[in-house]
């Protein structure tokens, strides 16, 4: 090595400003890391230390009471919510699932681009909207609201969280595994069915999960679909239905503490359900992962 | 598709006559009277007349005629790009599975040219079996579920998978390395034994011919070898066509040999004669390591 070569080794005057300038950016995106830990930290943590005193089994399996008495719990509104997420689980998940197939596999891209770029326009459509649209469908042609249509409002929502993730999913299906069954003479919408479908299986699961727990602290659209319901547990969904997320709204704006710490513990248990939900979405997502890569 | 035994009417004929148009293509092999029953040699026999192949505007394969004999093991040499996997792709059509690319010309399989319009384009792909560079085993199945799965998603009769599967898995040499875990991941085997188990899921459909793209290149030499030695063996049984990139390679294992460069035939001979006394100057420059 020359001389000259060596000189570049020295410092040429702007070390220190290069180096400050390396710390600069490693701390602020540290800063900004943390700052997303705490604000989930905080606000579990908040819910926990507010919601977790009227947190009982009696407040898990009793209805909740009538205006203005205490001692009520959510019952039906875990029952409603249940139903609710349940129909429109059924409803949005094989619709999205079906769009990722014909968009990934069967669609050319001129057709799957547009598809694509409008499940993400739905994604974005606020669901205050969604919940205007459905009232003026169902709602009003109804006479009132019902679990059915909260669920509609809730399929809408998922739908597209759904298609794109399985979308993405069925994407990282290895080339090589399609080009293998074609080869063997297996027909295009059998290897469909039995190898990409089976090998992306994890990650199809963890969409759903995705778009379940996404849609289960929905409010508005629930608000304004889901009816005014009566007292006491109901799971006809051709009727208006309780839900969690609009329990914790109404008692959020009663004008009393009880109220208040009621919403608070309706709130711990929507957010440990979604937390639950979004702990099994990675574990099966892991598992589809390990696939692909074998 | 049925099992009638029956001779395929192509190959008692002479030359490719024309048929009747409502008569469907049927991949020879699954005519064939059951499986152990193995058939003359004399089916197999693959010719290209004037095949080219493109990928959009780039033209791949040009003007190639060639000869596959039933019972020999065919070389195919060539540097990175000259086309030689392309036109092995043609074969069994898997070339068209690629967005924008399409092929002209001829390949006659026993005489019938898989490029005509009544062709159905599945059916070929299980008369001309194909293993690719990377072994590629169903990551969601069985070591048996992946030897019979060509059998079961093209709707084989249930009661012979069983035999055929096993029979397969003996062909491919890998029986005894997997008899006791049949039922385990089929990605839970070695390199090696993972493409020697995509050879038996080949072989399980009893192709007349067998397409190799490199299938040794992502494998250990002790593997490589074992692939060697299969080849040599299964010659007997499918038309073998080996694309590879290792002159060694092409040595030991193929009675044949073809030399292309830049989309074109250069040369084709007896594998000896093509290594040690080439007619073409360029065959005698890459063999001899001088570029490629």
């Amino acid at each position: 090595m020359s001389a000259n070569q060596h000189a570049l080794l020295v410092d040429r005057g702007n070390l220190r400003r290069r180096n400050a300038l390396n710390r600069l950016v490693s701390w602020s995106s540290t800063v900004a890391a943390v700052l997303a830990v705490a604000v989930l930290i905080v606000v579990v943590g908040s819910v926990l230390l507010r919601g977790l005193d009227a947190l009982s089994w009696h407040f898990l399996t009793t209805p909740t009471a009538l205006f203005g008495e205490s001692g009520g719990g959510i019952s039906n509104a875990i029952a409603g919510s249940a139903i609710i997420v349940a129909v429109g689980a059924a409803m949005a998940i094989p619709v999205g699932i079906g769009v990722a197939i014909y968009t990934t596999e069967f669609a050319p891209p001129r057709i799957a681009n547009p598809v694509r770029f409008v499940l993400d326009v739905l994604n974005g459509v606020p669901t205050i909207i969604t919940g205007i649209f459905v009232y003026g469908l169902i709602v009003v042609p109804q006479g009132h609201g019902s679990g059915f249509a909260g669920s509609v409002a809730l399929a809408i929502v998922m739908l597209p969280i759904v298609a794109r993730t399985s979308q993405e999913v069925l994407a990282l299906v290895p080339g090589t595994l399609k080009e293998a069954s074609a080869a063997l003479g297996i027909a295009h919408w059998r290897t469909v069915v039995r190898v990409t479908i089976p090998t992306a299986m994890g990650g199809l699961v963890t969409g759903a999960l995705l778009g379940v727990a996404r849609v289960a602290g929905e409010t508005a659209p629930l608000l304004l679909a889901a009816g005014i319901f009566e007292q006491g547990v109901k799971t006809d969904p051709s009727q208006p239905l309780a839900s969690i997320p609009v329990f914790i709204f109404q008692q959020s704006e009663a004008p009393s503490p009880q109220a208040h710490t009621e919403a608070w513990a309706a709130a711990l248990v929507l957010i440990a359900f979604v937390l639950l939900l979004n702990i099994v979405a990675r574990a099966f997502y892991a598992r589809s992962q390990r696939r692909m890569k074998g | 598709m049925d099992s009638q035994p029956q001779e395929p009417a192509t190959v008692t004929e002479p030359d490719r006559a024309p048929q009747s148009a409502a008569v469907p293509f049927q991949p020879p092999a699954a005519r064939a009277a059951g499986p152990r029953a193995r058939r003359a040699r004399e089916e197999g026999t693959v010719e290209l007349k004037k095949l080219n192949a493109f990928y959009g505007s780039n033209h791949a394969v040009k003007d190639l005629d060639l000869h596959f004999a039933a019972d020999k093991v065919t070389a195919i040499i060539g540097p990175s790009g000259c086309g030689k996997s392309t036109m092995v792709r043609c074969i069994n059509r898997m070339h068209e599975e690629i967005a924008s690319a399409r092929a002209e010309g001829e390949v006659l399989l026993d005489g019938l040219d898989l490029y005509d319009e009544r062709i159905d384009i599945v059916a070929v792909r299980r008369a001309v079996g194909m293993v690719f560079q990377k072994p590629n085993p169903f990551p969601t199945m069985s070591v048996f579920d992946n030897v019979v799965a060509g059998l079961r998603l093209t709707g084989a009769a249930r009661g012979e998978i069983d035999d055929r599967g096993r029979e397969a898995l003996v062909a491919a040499g890998l029986w005894d390395e997997v008899k006791e875990r049949l039922r385990a991941p089929g990605v839970g085997l070695s390199g090696g034994q993972q493409q020697r188990l995509c050879i038996a899921r080949a072989l399980a459909v009893e192709p007349e011919v067998l397409l190799m793209d490199e299938p040794c290149s992502a494998l250990d030499p002790v593997a490589t070898l074992k692939i060697e030695e299969l080849i040599g063996e299964l010659k007997q049984r499918v038309t073998i066509v080996i694309v590879t990139h290792n002159m060694q390679q092409a040595a030991r294992v193929a009675d044949t040999t073809v030399f292309m460069l830049d989309g074109q035939l250069v040369e084709v001979g007896p594998t000896e004669k093509l290594f040690t006394t080439p007619d073409d100057d360029r065959t005698e420059q890459y063999v001899t390591g001088k570029f490629g």
